[in-house]
């Protein structure tokens, strides 16, 4: 049990700082530090808990876990392309992608006080929108999973709306064996969504768009490749978490891409992507805590 | 306890700067000092990659008072920055660890590495020079031959003393990741070095090749959960060393066993207290230092907050623990934001095993009497620096009403940290780097 007592210790202050400190880490001379990144990605773990956990007690002061299920369970009845609340979220997507480099999706984190807060929290990390906004896919629905190399100049590959498989890659440098290894997870968000119903959508809230089905991502995971293998080694160590579903592999190759390639896009919109990463990685496994270390 | 009652302060600052107490450059800041194993050199790496060495004069009949005051005595670059064009990265000329080789002739040896390179120089002085070449001049200018008519014997002349460092092996292209310490053994043959990930035994005099003895790196990088932090051969098993990891355990390993000393003969550690559990539990627990006791029956570990004695037979708790500076407990948070809780101290034994110093904040250094359980914390710095006088002990206020000559929690100047000490191995000197500047007590023993 965390003490949280110590200066009044913000959990999603942390998270924004130790990410702050591996972006900084890695134009430092010398290069990067493995030992202190290593110790950042404790406390960014250490966060995590604490925050998923001040979290989930709220939320169940709030509101019964069977209301949060029936909550859910209706959702899925929704209509998941209602356009209403579009506008708004491509303006945040527009905010948040703004920069050619970053993955990072436009994440719902309006309105933070709701009973399906922690629905919210894991839908958002679901996914990255397009990067290049003449390709956007104008249905807000989709996201495009990004593909980041180990290059400074990040790309992202576009998807047609049919939703052809694209690849999301994530490329490890071994500093040893100089040997470049790229994995490479061939799911779609798109067939997710629409085969499975969205979790995790407050009705009232425009955040709605942000389904995912964790359950989807789920059924895949027995032919994810090592590199989300690892994850899901991680996924069985963090049990609160995967009790409650929140387990989905792309959401760490999401992160592993921010850490990869999208910081200096991410942290130029500061305010808005301190909340985005903050959420993203609050969603996330434990593995991208070791992730980290891979660069 | 023998505390250091009178003191000579000697503030040594690079010889290319002007120093002043707030303003300095990068370069000039201390990365390392070191006592040679008679006590006579004083060695400092800095972050210029410069190794500036000092010698304690000769007690004199006639200048009693001046009694064994070290000056400087060789200077060179040892490191330059390099660029690896391979990964992109840039290696940076710090010193971070010396370690000298016992003298066996009348030069002095001693290593000193950066974070890829570690290099033996040996140190040697000059005091005569030849005289009387036949072909050439006194200042070295060729003579033509034809005008030679008759031949001379060289003869060698006293001059200046010159004290030359040559590079004497170069141990390049054996580590990945960031070397944070080296060891010599008691054999005075071999060496390891060590990364965060693995240490690599060497020949002093083979230096193309060397032997990996520990590797932790895992199959699977994502799942590394601990580096090694520094590793000490024993000082007197040849075939024993340990090595301390960033989870606050130590492993003590017997070379014999086996060609790979993944395997640890011996496992320090202690379980960790459930409630003091913090966001920062990991990063305070993290060893930065361990040394070995002169009588080899002990091991000194240093984390964040903490000096830990362990005796070498009792592997599931310390035999002592200090807190250095527990007083920072509550301002972890802080600290971490500006980056000292990385701060990596050392400590050091002195020579009978009997006290043990570390560093703090506020150019504080702590000592620690094992014996009387008597602790006292001293300040190097400028301003109460005077010679011949006596250095007062300090005193952190942490709560409530703060007395006359008590420091707050709160006015701890963290910028100011004494990261590297050393102790004399046979008298009561010790030397303390407080950033650019270097500090040499002595206890005036009659």
């Amino acid at each position: 049990m965390i003490s949280t007592m110590e200066c009044g210790a913000d959990a999603q202050n942390l998270i924004s700082i130790s990410l702050m400190k591996i972006h900084n880490s890695r134009t430092q001379r010398g290069g990067i530090k493995l030992h202190k990144n290593l110790l950042v990605s404790y406390v960014l773990r250490n966060a995590r808990q604490v925050y998923i956990k001040e979290k989930y007690a709220e939320i169940y002061r709030m509101q019964q876990y069977e209301e949060v299920m029936t909550v859910c369970n209706e959702i899925q009845e929704l209509d998941p392309l209602d356009l209403d609340a579009e506008d708004d979220e491509e303006h945040a997507r527009t905010a948040c992608c703004g920069e050619g480099a970053s993955p990072c999706g436009s994440v719902c984190h309006r309105g933070a006080a709701q009973p399906a807060a922690h629905a919210r929290t894991a839908s958002a990390v679901f996914g990255c929108a397009s990067l290049e906004e003449d390709t956007r896919e104008p249905d807000p629905s989709y996201y495009r999973s990004c593909c980041m190399e180990a290059s400074p100049a990040p790309h992202c590959d576009q998807l047609p709306a049919s939703g052809s498989a694209h690849c999301n890659k994530t490329t490890v440098l071994d500093l040893d064996t100089h040997v470049v290894t790229t994995v490479e997870n061939g799911y779609l968000h798109q067939d997710c969504c629409c085969d499975a119903p969205p979790l995790g959508q407050g009705a009232q809230t425009p955040a709605k768009k942000r389904k995912v089905e964790p359950g989807c991502y789920v059924s895949d995971v027995e032919e994810i490749s090592d590199f989300t293998a690892a994850r899901k080694r991680a996924k069985r160590e963090d049990c609160s978490y995967h009790s409650l579903d929140y387990t989905d592999t792309s959401n760490i190759s999401n992160l592993i891409s921010i850490f990869g390639s999208g910081f200096s896009g991410l942290l130029s919109r500061q305010a808005d992507l301190e909340q985005i990463c903050s959420k993203q990685v609050l969603a996330s496994l434990g593995a991208w805590t070791r992730a980290i270390v891979a660069f | 306890m023998k505390c250091f009652s009178r003191y000579l302060p000697y503030l040594f600052r690079p010889p290319s700067t002007i120093l002043s107490s707030t303003c300095h450059t990068e370069a000039d800041i201390i990365s390392t000092v070191e006592f040679n194993s008679s006590g006579e050199l004083l060695a400092t790496g800095d972050k210029g990659g410069r190794v500036v060495v000092f010698q304690r004069e000769q007690e004199s009949k006639s200048q009693p008072q001046r009694r064994g005051e070290y000056n400087v005595y060789s200077t060179f670059q040892s490191h330059e920055p390099e660029f690896d064009y391979l990964k992109s990265l840039e290696i940076e000329e710090k010193i971070n660890k010396i370690k000298w080789l016992p003298q066996q002739n009348a030069a002095y040896f001693l290593l000193s590495t950066n974070d890829k390179t570690v290099k033996l120089w040996k140190i040697s002085e000059r005091d005569k020079r030849p005289e009387g070449y036949n072909l050439k001049d006194d200042d070295g200018r060729i003579r033509d031959p034809s005008t030679i008519t008759s031949l001379r014997v060289p003869v060698l002349q006293p001059m200046d003393l010159m004290v030359e460092a040559t590079a004497r092996r170069v141990f390049s292209n054996a580590h990945t990741y960031h070397i944070n310490s080296i060891s010599v053994n008691s054999d005075l043959q071999t060496y390891i070095s060590t990364d965060d990930l693995r240490v690599n035994l060497w020949n002093l005099e083979i230096t193309d090749r060397s032997f990996n003895i520990v590797d932790i790196k895992p199959a699977n990088m994502e799942e590394l959960t601990e580096v090694i932090t520094s590793a000490e051969f024993h000082p007197q098993q040849c075939h024993t060393f340990a090595y301390s990891s960033s989870k606050g355990s130590i492993r003590l390993c017997d070379m014999r066993e086996a060609a790979l000393c993944d395997r640890h003969c011996k496992y320090f550690e202690e379980p960790e207290d459930p409630s003091t559990r913090s966001f920062f539990s990991e990063i305070i627990s993290s060893i930065s230092d361990v040394k070995f006791s002169h009588n080899g029956r002990y091991l000194m570990t240093r984390d964040y907050l903490t000096v830990k004695v362990w005796d070498l037979q009792m592997e599931n708790k310390p035999l002592e623990t200090y807190q250095v500076h527990d007083y920072l407990r509550g301002k972890l948070c802080s600290l971490y934001e500006n980056d000292c809780i990385f701060d990596k101290f050392e400590c050091v034994w002195n020579g009978s095993d009997s006290v043990i110093m570390t560093g703090s904040y506020n150019n504080f250094f702590r000592m620690f009497d094992r014996n009387t359980k008597r602790d006292v914390t001293l300040e190097a710095s400028r301003e109460n620096s005077k010679p011949r006088a006596i250095l007062k002990p300090r005193k952190v206020c942490v709560g409530g009403k703060r007395r006359k000559d008590e420091i707050s929690v709160d006015s701890l100047d963290f910028s100011k940290k004494i990261l590297h000490t050393t102790w004399h191995p046979h008298e009561n000197i010790i030397a303390v780097a407080a950033t650019n500047n270097l500090y040499i007590f002595q206890d005036k023993v009659n």
